[in-house]
């Protein structure tokens, strides 16, 4: 493990037990989390699972129960305003003074966070353009997507060590979703680190380094995707010319069979016995997929699939 | 009709939204007119006094520039005279605020495409919105019928008040859905409706006063162009007898408006307004830097709003204040009155103190709600990206409560200038009235600071009942204020006040300990505040939890931790 908070220059992010009550409810239960020098973490959670709460203790919004919680080697509680000049931010859900202009706003938040330069003009201009937005709008006219836009530009024109994105695409079209990746791909190279919670999978699985899934304000599992498919099961479909006979064989689960079609998820352990079986039945086409984030997300809150907060 | 399909439907639900503010505002129009009338009775119970009264009120320009003409000595008369405008501006501002509430707010805030997905009309909207505002208005004029005879004034001239008041108020329902239909946002419909009512203001007071003393003189026909002078043309009570027809002029140009908002309605797009939205800057100016900037940018339009209402109204107090003596002179009882909240020997020192506190009132409700704003901006999640850049909690706090701070100031300085100006020019002393008046107003500074620290110290300690706490505060000391000296409460609740331990300017004594140790309190309550700010989380809702996202945010965890609790091999 990443040893103690803030103690190594390549850690930028680090939780340790980090604990939140709201009143008799607890939002956030022993929560580790780490983010290094220069990778994209990705924040994984339904919506209610603290993903919020923990990016709002980052901020220095919400004060701690107990726990350790170091951000870019500093107290974020305690030496806010100094560790917001190495940071920008992007709300996951965007509010902006109706009154101003989108563009007003953008200097406003680059001169907030550095008062002397403020955002570099030149990222500034290529931003608007890439992102397609009129500036010259009052906030009270930008549909949600354009008020995504608008914070997404202040934040990525700066030139932060850490950039904390809370569901940064949530309104966002395909097309400008593609541009948000193209850009986040660039910065990486840059060596910024981005902590970016979500709950598109397709997007930390297109962005993330490392992975971490927070459920009921717990991290539940941490690593990067390679580490996390040897957890996991594969997605089997094959079509055969006689029974294949997987019924009651061990680590098979989910079994549909439809005629010849078969379908079904395999532990990794079981791979080698099902593809047997299916090679007996003599095997006519044959699918086998590693899992999405997709189905590792629907194992770890399969439960809720059912109700809110379920991917597509 | 299928326009006006579903129109059932929103008229009971708006009725469902707004049937408390509704009923509490036409009571509380008709109210005030009872009980000026009965006051009236009171102050001015024999006729020769009544007759005093209206021989000077009639001839004086600056009353008339405030209240309108006077159209007979009974006490109905004057009733109407002294509240007949200003209870049609009443009725006016409620249909503004009702008919753009119902059409163009929500049609902004998006709920109306909700509706407008179902099955309802293109007009039925705006039509459930008129039937609002024509039933407040009918209830007005229903409601004076009723009341007033009961205060001994005769039935027709109370049918006529309160039609004049209702028609005044559907005349301007009319007009504000036809702003509602112009702009493209609820505050620009709003804007566009106001600014007809304070122009049709400004015409009938300057036709008025230009008036005085010659009934038919070259400047009457300015009031003849407002919709507020129909309202004095009625002439309710009035001794030559009411004049019905005029009735029919504000009525027939509310109908007038609600076809051609009906025909806007009709062509224009869902949630387009028929005038361009300006473009704004690409780019922040060099001014819109830091929190302070940004705090004086959300506020600067609003407090100028406030400055010029301070001005206008301070300058026609001024000018009134000159023939007040006389005015007064006439009423036994209300020079006690005034000598009473004023505590001066002089009447006019008495009137111009009594109206400083008021501007001393006015100032502390800005500042509160300046320094509430921070609440707002808490809440709303506008502070969160402020605070998540290099802006510490005390500065942003800081900026706010600068400029509510500032604007207090300013807004005083306003009455004092504009009233000593005004008195100065009309008496030809304005070298000693300027700076008499203009100390007077400051000198009410440091009470509505106390006020505006009260609403830091709850906005950083109880910030889940700011709001309650800082306005019910601001109220109470307003009612110790304006009725404790006339009712003779007792020092220990009359100290309460801040605005008790103030000198009466003009004419009382000047100390500085109290102005000195008020600072003081200010300051003591503000840092509490912003220690409470500084030791706190931000967006608290408080232990009970009422706010709507830690609700859902509940929801959320109580189900999550339910079904863990049915299926524990879940976790891996």
């Amino acid at each position: 493990m990443t040893s103690r908070p803030g103690s190594g220059s390549d850690v930028v992010v680090h939780t340790a037990g980090l604990t939140k009550r709201f009143g008799s409810a607890v939002a956030l239960d022993r929560l580790d989390l780490t983010v290094r020098t220069g990778e994209v973490h990705a924040f994984l959670g339904p919506n209610g699972a603290g993903k919020t709460t923990t990016i709002r203790i980052l901020l220095g919004l919400l004060k701690a129960d107990s726990g350790q919680v170091a951000l870019l080697g500093g107290d974020p509680w305690r030496d806010a305003v100094a560790l917001h000049r190495r940071l920008a931010y992007v709300p996951g859900d965007v509010t902006l003074w109706p009154s101003l202009t989108g563009g007003e706003i953008i200097d406003l938040l680059g001169r907030l966070r550095d008062p002397k330069a403020g955002l570099d003009p030149r990222r500034r201009s290529a931003l608007v353009e890439r992102f397609d937005l009129d500036t010259s709008k009052k906030a009270r006219a930008y549909s949600r997507g354009n008020r995504q836009k608008v914070a997404l530009i202040a934040a990525l024109a700066s030139d932060a060590e850490l950039l904390l994105l809370d569901e940064p695409t949530a309104g966002l079209d395909p097309l400008m979703e593609a541009t948000f990746r193209d850009w986040v791909t660039e910065e990486r190279r840059s060596g910024r680190a981005i902590l970016l919670s979500s709950h598109i999978l397709a997007e930390a699985e297109a962005l993330a380094d490392r992975v971490t899934i927070i459920r009921a304000g717990r991290a539940v599992e941490t690593g990067t995707l390679a580490e996390m498919r040897h957890l996991t099961r594969t997605s089997v479909e094959a079509e055969v010319a006689g029974p294949a006979r997987l019924d009651g064989v061990r680590g098979v689960h989910d079994l549909v069979t439809d005629g010849p079609r078969v379908r079904c998820q395999v532990d990794q352990a079981a791979l080698n016995e099902v593809l047997g079986r299916l090679h007996r039945a003599g095997v006519r086409t044959l699918t086998c997929r590693p899992p999405t984030l997709e189905e590792l997300f629907l194992r770890h809150y399969s439960t809720e699939r059912n109700v809110a907060g379920a991917p597509r | 009709m299928t326009g006006f399909a579903g129109t059932w439907q929103l008229t009971r639900l708006a009725f469902r939204r707004d049937v408390g503010i509704l009923a509490a505002c036409t009571w509380g129009i008709v109210a005030v007119v009872a009980l000026v009338a009965r006051d009236l009775g009171v102050l001015y119970p024999t006729a020769a006094r009544r007759l005093a009264l209206a021989s000077h009120a009639g001839g004086n320009p600056a009353l008339r520039f405030l209240f309108g003409r006077l159209n007979g000595t009974s006490v109905g008369a004057l009733t109407a005279w002294r509240f007949g405008v200003w209870a049609a501006c009443a009725a006016a501002v409620l249909a503004i605020f009702i008919v753009v509430r119902h059409t163009r707010a929500d049609e902004e805030a998006g709920r109306l495409e909700l509706v407008g997905s179902g099955a309802v009309g293109r007009q039925a909207p705006l039509t459930a919105a008129l039937l609002a505002a024509v039933t407040a208005n009918v209830a007005i004029a229903l409601l004076a019928f009723l009341w007033l005879p009961v205060l001994k004034l005769p039935w027709a001239g109370s049918a006529a008040l309160g039609l004049s008041i209702g028609a005044c108020g559907l005349a301007f329902a009319g007009l504000a859905a036809v702003a509602a239909q112009l702009a493209g946002t609820a505050r620009g419909a709003r804007g566009i409706a106001l600014a007809v009512l304070g122009a049709a203001f400004v015409l009938r007071a300057v036709g008025d006063a230009g008036s005085a003393g010659h009934a038919e003189a070259a400047l009457s026909w300015l009031s003849w162009a407002s919709p507020l002078g129909w309202a004095e043309f009625a002439r309710a009570f009035g001794s030559a007898g009411e004049c019905w027809w005029v009735l029919a002029i504000p009525l027939a140009a509310g109908a007038a408006a609600v076809a051609v908002a009906f025909a806007l309605a009709a062509w224009r797009d869902h949630s387009a307004g028929l005038l361009p939205d300006r473009p704004g800057r690409t780019a922040a100016s060099g001014l819109l830097r830091g929190p302070l900037g940004l705090a004086w940018r959300l506020h600067a339009g609003v407090l100028a709003g406030w400055v010029a209402a301070y001005l206008f109204t301070y300058a026609a107090f001024g000018a009134a204040t000159k023939g007040i003596g006389e005015f007064l002179g006439t009423s036994a009882v209300l020079k006690r009155y005034f000598l009473r909240i004023g505590y001066q020997h002089t009447v006019i020192d008495a009137y111009l103190s009594a109206f400083m506190l008021l501007a001393g009132l006015g100032a502390a409700a800005y500042a509160t709600s300046a320094v509430l704003r921070l609440r707002t901006e808490e809440t709303g999640n506008l502070a969160e990206p402020v605070l998540a850049t290099a802006t510490g909690r005390i500065r942003w706090a800081l900026s706010y409560i600068c400029v509510a701070v500032v604007g207090a100031g300013l807004l005083l300085a306003a009455a004092g200038l504009s009233a000593g100006l005004s008195y100065g020019i009309l008496t030809g002393s304005v070298s000693t009235q300027l700076p008499q008046l203009l100390a007077a107003a400051l000198a009410r500074l440091p009470a509505a600071l106390v006020l505006t620290a009260v609403a830091v110290a709850v906005f950083g300690l109880l910030p889940w009942e700011a709001t309650a706490v800082a306005w019910s505060i601001v109220a109470l000391v307003a009612i110790i204020a304006l009725f404790g000296p006339s009712l003779q409460w007792p020092a220990a609740i009359m100290d309460i006040s801040p605005f008790t331990q103030i000198p009466n300017l003009p004419g009382g004594v000047v100390t500085a300990g109290p102005l000195v140790w008020l600072c003081g309190i200010s300051v003591a309550l503000g840092a509490v505040g912003l220690f409470g700010l500084r030791s706190r989380d931000l967006g608290d809702l408080g232990p009970s939890f009422r706010g709507p996202r830690i609700h859902e945010w509940l929801v959320d965890y109580l189900r999550i931790r339910e079904q863990s609790g049915d299926n524990p091999g879940n976790i891996t």
